[in-house]
């Protein structure tokens, strides 16, 4: 007998007690919680979502499709970032007016040559209002999870409304789980030291998010 | 099990050089304090937190009661979406393969994101023996494993090292494991952070294998799931080549819509955050992002002894939030050391003796580190009782009688030089039988304050003798008791 058998004999010994019809289930657990925290318009919902974000101390931009080339341009001189990291299919006139030299996620890029870069511009999947959490699922306009990862300047962008749910279930009901998901909320951060929490760790420092409206 | 703390003194004895230090008492007081209140009002803003708990309770309860059918079904789709799965009995099982799996590699490094798994089984040690290196990458961890040290607490591990005590272990240890410190280092948090972001980034650039454990695995799926702050959780899950998580069987979920009540629990009962900064999910492996090579080793290690008790099981519904810990009076004082094994705290007291058994004095003593208030079942997020299973585990230390150890039905003798717990246990079950006698009679009321540590009986004695516990707790043990079992005992 190898060992995934003598464990799952284990299990079953030990649920001797266990009735043989033990209810299905969906019998055994109510959903009898919250599909969303509070009634919100699409409106009121995407306000919140900035406050939350804003509370973990992401910064939060908004504008329209005419301003988004001149707001990234500026967000990226802010920061003196000569290079930034890009996902395969990020729309071309994002950032069409930026200066800095555009490094696209390859497979071949190492992890040493993204560590010299100092920005890295994604889309995303979800927002979720009541946590202030982004999704990213991997999809063309946001690549590898590396990539928002390593540079130590994210900006996100959010299409608002049509991105953003209000709760962790609605979110939960639109992702996919066979696609591998990073759920960030707020730049890195510990408590470690005497529970200060302080921003930054390995993850990136600063975090912008530009609310973008459809 | 690999993860004892050899040599470690019996509770009451280590509680007392916890509780004579000054540094520790002083740092966890502030530590505990903190959080305690954060946490109260992440939890306040959910006006559904009730039903969230309950939904939680019984998502564990029920895969708990069919965990054969659920470790089948996980097994079919992580190998289904591209991973390997391994079974360990033990921790000596599971650090071979671990090993086997690294040297398969040809790699003799590996970068390590926190997991309590891990700690339980001992996988430094073992990986070190066989001339692997692991680095621990989350800060705590890293302070911890500079220092030399243990862990002192589920999620800062680190809790009872201050400021200015982690600047000398990083200005010392650090150029030993790789890069040094800035020479000016400060002690400021913000400067200590970023010196362990220099020191492990060269680390995690070069990583081949990654080692995690996991907060929950979906059954239907194959999906895992790491909840982080820092982002070293996402370097070791996404760089290296290969990547080997290390689970205990009990982390199950049956649905991928069960994370909608733990994602809203968790984060809240352990950091008091509305969300914590990184939570990572995959499943198996995808092209180009990530890691090539996945194997879930599923750990028993005592698990499934656990679940053969009908009242200790409970004990395996915990998702480690480290509530429990921090509304604990004993904890607060004694310490997460005092309690000899990565789990402290409450959970650490029913959870220790039940995988691992209660034949050293230590685990013999820890279910009665507590003096029975009820803050730990009140703050944890899967309704675990804690006070009674640490009840129903004193009695069974004292009276002896059947579990299952290894595997085996054993019947256990009533432990020797117990006498006087076996006392206190036998007034105390007269008591929990008559809860009208406990409410009315003053003499009973006084006995039960044998159960409180002012008095503990036996090997809580040396302990609480000299210690200036709070007298009775918010909530006295007899109207807790009367609230949590009174109605169905009454009858
Ligand atoms: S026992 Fe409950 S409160 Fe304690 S760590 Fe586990 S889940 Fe959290």
């Amino acid at each position: 007998m190898n060992s995934r058998d003598r464990i799952l004999g284990r299990v079953r010994r030990a649920l001797a007690d266990v009735p043989p019809h033990d209810g299905s289930y969906e019998e055994a657990v109510p959903r009898n919680y919250l599909r969303e925290h509070g009634k919100r318009t699409l409106q009121e919902t995407v306000d919140l979502l900035a406050e939350n974000l804003a509370d973990y101390r992401a910064i939060v931009h908004r504008t329209d499709t005419a301003d988004l080339p001149h707001l990234i341009t500026r967000l990226l001189a802010a920061h003196g970032s000569t290079e930034m990291l890009v996902p395969p299919e990020l729309p071309a006139s994002w950032t069409a007016a930026a200066d800095p030299v555009r490094i696209h996620d390859r497979a071949e890029l190492t992890p040493e040559r993204m560590d010299r870069v100092a920005s890295v511009v994604t889309g995303c999947a979800v927002a979720i209002a009541e946590t202030g959490t982004l999704v990213l699922d991997g999809s063309p306009d946001q690549g590898r999870r590396r990539i928002s990862l390593i540079p130590d300047h994210h900006i996100c962008v959010v299409r608002v409304p049509s991105q953003v749910v209000a709760s962790v279930p609605q979110a939960l009901e639109r992702l996919d789980p066979t696609s591998p998901l990073t759920w960030i909320s707020g730049p890195s951060a510990t408590s470690d030291i005497e529970l200060n929490r302080v921003e930054g760790v390995h993850g990136p420092r600063t975090l912008e998010v530009i609310l973008l409206d459809d | 099990m690999s993860g004892t703390f050899v040599g470690m003194p019996a509770f009451p004895e280590a509680a007392r050089t916890a509780v004579d230090d000054p540094t520790l008492r002083g740092n966890l007081r502030h530590a505990t304090h903190t959080i305690r209140a954060k946490r109260a009002s992440a939890v306040a803003e959910l006006a559904d937190w009730a039903e969230l708990r309950e939904a939680g309770r019984r998502i564990k309860d029920h895969t708990l009661r069919h965990l054969d059918r659920f470790l089948e079904q996980l097994e079919a789709s992580v190998t289904a979406a591209g991973g390997t799965v391994h079974w360990a009995e033990d921790a000596e099982e599971a650090n071979r393969i671990v090993a086997a799996l690294v040297k398969e590699t040809g790699e003799s490094e590996v970068v390590k994101v926190k997991s309590m798994a891990t700690q339980e089984i001992g996988l430094n040690e073992a990986l070190q023996a066989e001339g692997i290196r692991a680095y621990e990458t989350d800060l705590a961890e890293l302070i911890v494993q500079l220092g030399k040290d243990r862990p002192s607490h589920i999620l800062v591990p680190a809790i009872h090292r201050n400021r200015g005590e982690i600047r000398d272990i990083f200005t010392h240890e650090m150029a030993a494991w790789g890069r040094p410190a800035p020479e000016d280092l400060t002690d400021t948090p913000a400067d200590l952070a970023e010196a362990a972001r220099l020191h492990l980034r060269e680390k995690f650039l070069r990583a081949k294998v990654g080692i995690s454990g996991a907060n929950f695995m979906v059954a239907e799926t194959g999906t895992l799931v790491v909840v982080e702050s820092e982002g070293n959780g996402r370097m070791c899950l996404t760089l290296p080549q290969t990547l080997i998580s290390v689970v205990g069987i009990e982390k199950i979920v049956p649905t991928w819509r069960d994370l909608e009540v733990f994602l809203q629990t968790l984060p809240r009962s352990s950091t008091a955050e509305r969300m914590n900064p990184y939570t990572s999910m995959w499943t198996g492996t995808s092209d180009e992002d990530g890691p090539r090579a996945f194997h879930l080793v599923l750990l028993d290690n005592g698990r499934t002894d656990t679940l053969a008790d009908q009242i200790g099981r409970q004990a395996l519904r915990c998702i480690r939030c480290s509530a429990c810990l921090n509304v604990c009076p004993v904890y607060e004082r004694a310490g997460g050391h005092a309690y000899g094994s990565v789990y402290p705290g409450p959970i650490g007291a029913i959870l220790t003796p039940q995988l691992r058994g209660t034949a050293s004095e230590i685990d013999a003593s820890l279910p009665y580190a507590s003096s029975l208030c009820g803050a730990c079942y009140e703050v944890c997020p899967v309704a675990i009782d804690i006070p009674e299973v640490l009840v129903h585990l004193r009695e069974r230390i004292v009276q002896g009688g059947p579990a299952v150890r290894h595997g085996n039905k054993v019947v256990l003798r009533p432990a020797r030089g117990h006498a006087a717990e076996r006392a206190a246990m036998r007034a105390a079950a007269w008591a929990f039988g008559h809860p009208g006698a406990l409410r009315t009679g003053q003499r009973l009321a006084a006995r039960s304050r044998r159960l409180h540590p002012r008095t503990l009986p036996g090997p809580g004695r040396a302990w609480s003798a000299t210690r200036d516990l709070p007298a009775m707790p918010a909530e006295p043990f007899r109207d807790w008791w009367q609230r949590t079992h009174g109605g169905k005992d009454a009858k």
